[in-house]
Formats: C-alpha cells, structure tokens, sequence
C-alpha cells in the first residue's frame, strides 16, 4: 500500500483523574479497544507512549489536562468502521459519563503521505486549524468530502 | 419507479411474503428456498421476486452454490437479497427525517448522550410486553421492524430503523438504541441486550442473559 494515508486525532478532558474509580468503565476496556484497532481492516498505526500499550499519559500543547488520541487508517472507510461499527463504539457511547462537554471540535482528520507517522504537534495545529477556519482539505471531519487529491497528495484507496 | 409505486409492488400477499422472507435473512437466497419459505411454486416465487427487484425493493447476485467451475458444473445461480434502498410515501407529506437530523445535530453538540438514553430506556419500558424467551423477543423485534435473525445463541437485528440517522450521528443514536431495547427488554429477565456493532447491521444483539456474563 503506497497511496497517501489517512490521519486522525481526537481528544477530550476526563471528567475525573484517570485512576478514578468513576473512570474505570473507560480504563478497564482500553487494552480491549485499542487491540480492535491493532488488528482491524485497514489500521496502519496509532501514538503509544515507550512502554505503554497507549498514550492516556502522553500531554501536548492542548494542556495538561487534554486525552490525546492519534492513528492512521488506510481509508476513510476503515476508520469509520472501525469507530462506529466494532467493539469501539461499546466505548464510545458513554462518553457522556467520562468526558467533560467539548466545547470546540475534538476531532480532525487529515491526509498523508504513505510512510509518514505524524507527531502530536501536527496533529494539534490540524485541529487548531479546524477550530480557526471550519474544514478544508488540510483538516475535517467524516462528514467532509475532501480526497487526498484535494489536499495535494495524489489518489488514495477511497 | 416513482416510491409510492415501489411500495403498491408489495400490496399482493404473495409477493410480500416473499419479500418479508428474503430481507429477514443474513445474505442472499436462493428462488427455491424463497419459494419454500412462502409457500408456492418455484416459478410464481420467481415471478414475484423480479417484480420485487424492478421496483428496487431487493437486488439479485450471481453464485455457484455448489462451489465448483468450468465445464459440467451447471449455471450460477440467481440470487435474491434485500436492496440498500430507503422508499417511503407518507400522505399527507411528512418529513420526520429533517427534523430528527436537526434534533440529533444539537444533542451531539450539546452531548445529551445520557439524557437521550435515559429517555430511550423509559419509553422501551412503557412498550415492554412481558416476553419469555428468544423466539417470543424476535417477534416484538420483528414488529417494530428490526429484521431479527437468529445467530447461534444471539439475535442479530438485520435493519437499523433509525439507519440514516445513525450513520450521521452513530454514537447518539447508536447509544440510544441500545437504550430503547434495554428498555424494551425490561420485562424479559432471561434475556438481555448488548451491543455487538458490526458493518451492515443494527449494533445491538438480543441474547439470554446468562451467556458469558461480564
């Protein structure tokens, strides 16, 4: 697979310090989730923290007390499924219960080169983007058409 | 095909018969097995199942049932499964579908979940008939239009009645499901339901409780 990628970050403020016992409906099914997407059609890669198996202790520039999240997908498509139709969506669901109300998009998608693994920084300036001009093809959401073509980058899988 | 016409196509006992057969089950089936389920000759099943995939109500595909090629090994065979296509005519003119989308927009936004749940729940419980096993479920799944087939020990529920919602605001309306079937269920104590999501189907399975408990 040699075609451009497809990047995504998503973040969110616990409601509760993780070691919480109110969070542990989260915590207990990271190893779970997590090992869905390792092994799911179309995963590529996702951000784990040296000798962790994710990245819940990994801060950046969004604050000290910002969950980050970072992967990789081959397509849109693998990553739509992989969030809203598998084990993950289990997870997601109760969101309400363990993540404090966003109040700016928490979410970006963004395409890139096949090969490349993209840091926190550039994950959080897409977002900052996001946030600053609304989507464009440098950085949107599952609803927003743009192909990698339209960001530069030459035909993807879908 | 204007959707008022499509939907006239089911009007005739046989043909919905069939109809109701072929989209309650996982994958595509055969002319004969149709034919079987509903009762008539093969050749009126067949009859019946085109007029169903001209007015786009289901779709065909081709397959070796037997699982071999080339010479001698007889034609493909045609078979028959539910289309992906939505058709609906409402008189007088209805349009639930902008305002849900609007009301589900800003309970995203405004991330309702749990409300939205909590009311799920109370309104399957108000519906909650008293059911005493799977089969007894399927029938009430079956009702309110969830395509209940049975998979091993689980029912997987063929069609989300809430699809397109679902796929634009799938945590929401997912979530809320789940919730409703919950409630549903209430009445039924050997029997629970969880969700399981998958591609192409409702992510809720129906289940008796005392399977693998965690």
């Amino acid at each position: 697979m040699t075609g451009p990628r497809l990047a995504q970050l998503n973040v969110g403020i616990p409601n509760f310090p993780l070691a919480d016992p109110r969070m542990a409906g989260f915590t207990s099914m990271l190893d779970t989730v997590n090992a869905l997407a390792d092994n799911a059609p179309g995963f590529v890669w996702r951000l784990v923290e040296d000798g962790a198996n994710d990245a819940t202790e990994l801060r950046s520039p969004l604050g000290d007390d910002v969950l980050v999240n970072m992967s990789v997908w081959e397509s849109r498509e693998a990553l739509w499924d992989y969030v809203y139709r598998s084990g993950h969506l289990d997870v997601l669901r109760r969101r309400a219960e363990w993540f404090q109300l966003p109040k700016a998009p928490f979410q970006v998608l963004w395409w890139i080169p096949a090969g490349h693994l993209p840091t926190v920084e550039e994950a959080v300036e897409r977002l900052e983007l996001l946030r600053a001009e609304g989507p464009s093809p440098r950085a949107f959401g599952f609803r927003d058409p743009w192909t990698a073509e339209d960001a530069g980058l030459g035909a993807a899988v879908s | 095909m204007e959707d008022i016409d499509a939907i006239a196509v089911l009007q005739d006992p046989v043909r919905r018969r069939l109809y109701e057969y072929v989209v309650a089950q996982d994958g595509a089936v055969s002319r004969s097995e149709a034919a079987e389920a509903a009762g008539v000759q093969r050749t009126l099943a067949a009859f019946h199942l085109d007029k169903l995939v001209g007015a786009g109500l289901l779709e065909t595909e081709s397959r070796r049932l037997g699982g071999q090629s080339g010479p001698g090994a007889g034609r493909p065979a045609k078979l028959y499964r539910r289309s992906g296509a939505e058709v609906q005519f409402s008189v007088p003119a209805r349009d639930y579908r902008t305002a849900a989308d609007l009301l589900a927009e800003v309970a995203e936004v405004a991330r309702l979940d749990t409300a939205l749940q909590a009311a799920a729940r109370r309104e399957g419980r108000a519906a909650a008939q008293p059911v005493k096993d799977l089969a007894a479920a399927s029938a009430v799944l079956a009702a309110r239009g969830y395509q209940p087939c049975p998979d091993g020990p689980v029912l997987r529920l063929a069609n989300c009645p809430f699809h397109v919602l679902s796929q634009r605001h799938p945590g929401l309306v997912c979530g809320m499901n789940l919730a409703l079937l919950e409630g549903l269920l209430d009445a039924a104590p050997g029997l629970r339901a969880r969700m399981d999501a998958r591609p192409g189907l409702c992510c809720v399975v129906v289940e008796n409780s005392k399977t693998n408990d965690h």
